[in-house]
């Protein structure tokens, strides 16, 4: 019996130990899930394909960028990339440089966390009327994006709406409202900073189309704007007696938000520094964008006044009116979510939640292919949420490993089948420490505008600095 | 010094030595514990990663009480609980020596509300 127990933990470590595995994309996800796996076997390598040539996803391009402790998850993502068993290879995009095929041939096991980078639309008219912008657009061109930072808004309107109420409305809505001092001493990208400091926006509206219960923003992110220099706000409770009915049926997270709601509507902020203001307006749905017919430009939008019923107070049912009002506004931000798109057709998804179909991190139906965060949950969720699913994945692939779903076949030729294949189609990828070069390089010029780094937003110029600072 | 013992998400204990002044986090930290993805954030009241759970009579013995912030962060962690705090919050005492918490069995799962 021991020898057997041997013999079969020696087959696991050879097993263990050939197995090729990809990871593609660089976020929390991907992170997370090479965490669990290095750490709980401890032969495999892993390679980090990231259409980028820069590492860490969201944590880069969606926190925002005066909430630099959130970011601090990059020192575990370094440790993990310089462990010497983690390969990034930047600058390659899955499904253009390589495809999912190219992959699965090379590897035993693929896994999936390229995130949920597409807009949704709301589906009314006016939505391309100009300053109608997508929070996921406006949040990369803050934030240095590359492809988004050529980006020009016009910041001359007074007031803005944003639709959605969750936490990326509330980022959006402290960015455009926070004093330019304040942003300066972020790593905000220059572009964003000079277009912000000539802003002329006052108002900013936070719409949505439930109640003040059904609100997926949390509750630090409120409080934040609550404190906010410079602004005061106005919080449009309909029906208080109504919220305060509910709310002993609530959980404390949604009891501790919804007080904070509560309490702060009936208080007055002494008004004396403030010229701007943010409101958070409930029960209205958008109905459409309507714009100057000369300029092409926003003037307003048509929301439809609701009411909720049902008993359901978490899914209350959205019944129109039928009352119509304009919110007058020059500039619209849509946030109403993220979603994914199959990085190949034979992947199976489902389009209408835009994330991919599978059970417990095992995609359906692809034997050896996982995956795990945003593109496998839909966009909700902190870094902490996405930790969990990036380690409950690796738990995964771990067991199908072991118990031999993976792996057995012949042997995978594993990168250098890769690294062939791209340099045949000129692709340059980019490896960790030519990221750390350019990383050094951002951090020199930050100092320069007193910054923690000034982002280079130009994928070319990041190739050049990330290579020369190799050679 | 004084001791402290995690009790992890899969039930095991781990006993450490900690010095008085230090945080939970910095107790799980220098001694290498082995709780995945614990403190992500570094103790800057970022993440909730660090969701430690205390004995009633414990929790009720603790010197200071959280404040709105490290309350509003954890009500992100998954398996909260009346007597739910942040590691990276409370600093050791003396008084503390012998303790026991525990991991939730989950970081966090803000994917449910
Ligand atoms: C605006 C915004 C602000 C946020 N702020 C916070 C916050 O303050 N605190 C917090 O805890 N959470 C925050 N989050 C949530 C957090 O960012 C997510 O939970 C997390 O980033 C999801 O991780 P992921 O790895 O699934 O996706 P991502 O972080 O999106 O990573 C996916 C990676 O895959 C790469 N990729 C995409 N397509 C391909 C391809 N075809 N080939 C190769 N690579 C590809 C991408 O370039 C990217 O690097 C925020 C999210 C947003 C959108
Ligand atoms: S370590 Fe992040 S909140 Fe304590």
């Amino acid at each position: 019996m021991l020898i057997f127990v041997f013999f079969l933990h020696i087959t696991i470590r050879i097993l263990l130990t050939v197995a090729q595995l990809c990871i593609v994309g660089s976020g929390p996800a991907g992170f997370y899930t090479a965490q669990h796996l290095l750490k709980n076997c401890p032969t495999l390598e892993i390679d980090m394909i990231e259409k980028l040539p820069v590492p860490f996803g969201l944590v880069r391009y969606g926190v925002a960028p005066d909430h630099p402790d959130v970011k601090n998850v990059i020192n575990t993502f370094t440790a993990i990339a310089k462990s010497g068993r983690l390969q990034f290879v930047g600058n390659v995009t899955v499904g253009k440089d390589v495809t999912l095929n190219d992959l699965r041939n090379a590897y035993d096991v693929v896994v999936l966390a390229y995130g949920a980078a597409q807009d949704r639309w709301l589906g009314i008219s006016g939505e391309n009327l100009c300053n109608v912008v997508s929070a996921r657009k406006f949040v990369g061109w803050y934030n240095g994006l590359p492809e988004e930072s050529h980006l020009k808004f016009d910041l001359d309107a007074e007031t803005v709406v944003i639709i959605g109420q969750g936490n990326v409305a509330l980022d959006i809505a402290r960015i455009l409202l926070t004093p330019i001092d304040m942003l300066k001493k972020t790593d905000i990208a220059q572009h964003a900073l000079e277009a912000l400091s000539q802003s002329k926006i006052k108002n900013v509206k936070i719409v949505g189309r439930r109640g003040p219960l059904q609100v997926a923003f949390t509750i630090k992110e409120l409080r934040e704007m609550i404190k906010l220099p410079g602004n005061s706000y106005r919080i449009h409770l309909e029906n208080p007696e109504y919220i305060d009915a509910c709310l002993p049926k609530t959980s404390r997270p949604r009891k501790r938000l919804t007080e904070l709601m509560l309490q702060s509507s009936s208080m007055k902020r002494s008004e004396e520094d403030s010229s701007k203001q943010w409101e958070l307006i409930f029960h209205r749905t958008p109905i459409k964008i309507v714009g100057d017919s000369n300029a092409n430009k926003v003037n307003g939008l048509v929301v439809g006044i609701n009411h909720l019923t049902g008993d359901d107070w978490e899914n209350p049912q959205v019944e129109d009116t039928g009352l119509r009002e304009t919110i007058p506004c020059g500039m619209i931000l849509k946030s109403i979510g993220y979603k994914s798109l199959p990085l190949s057709d034979e992947l199976p998804f489902d389009h209408a939640k835009g994330i991919i179909r599978q059970t417990e991190g095992r995609v359906e139906g692809m034997q050896g292919v996982f995956c795990s965060g945003w593109v496998a949950s839909g966009p909700v969720g902190v870094i902490a949420s996405t930790m969990q699913s990036g380690h409950d994945v690796g738990k995964r692939i771990i067991e199908d490993l072991k118990n031999g779903i993976v792996g057995t076949g012949t042997r995978k030729p594993g990168r250098d089948a890769i690294l062939s294949q791209l340099e045949a189609r000129n692709v340059e990828p980019v490896t960790f420490v030519e990221w750390e070069a350019l990383d050094n390089e951002e951090r020199e010029r930050g100092k320069y505008q007193k910054k923690p780094r000034e982002k280079i937003v130009d994928v070319r110029e990041m190739i050049d600095i990330a290579k020369k600072g190799q050679s | 010094m004084i001791s402290v013992t995690f009790v992890n998400r899969d039930g095991d204990s781990m006993k450490v030595k900690a010095k008085v002044g230090d945080t939970f986090l910095d107790a799980a930290i220098n001694n290498d514990v082995d709780l995945e993805g614990f403190g992500a954030c570094e103790g800057t009241l970022s993440c909730s990663t660090c969701h430690i759970i205390f004995k009633k009579e414990d929790f009720d013995k603790l010197p200071d009480k959280p404040s709105d912030e490290e309350m509003d962060m954890l009500d992100l962690a998954y398996g909260l609980c009346d007597t739910s705090r942040l590691g990276c919050q409370i600093t050791l005492t003396e008084s503390m020596d012998g303790i026991v918490v525990t991991v939730p069995a989950q970081v966090a799962d803000a994917r449910n509300r």
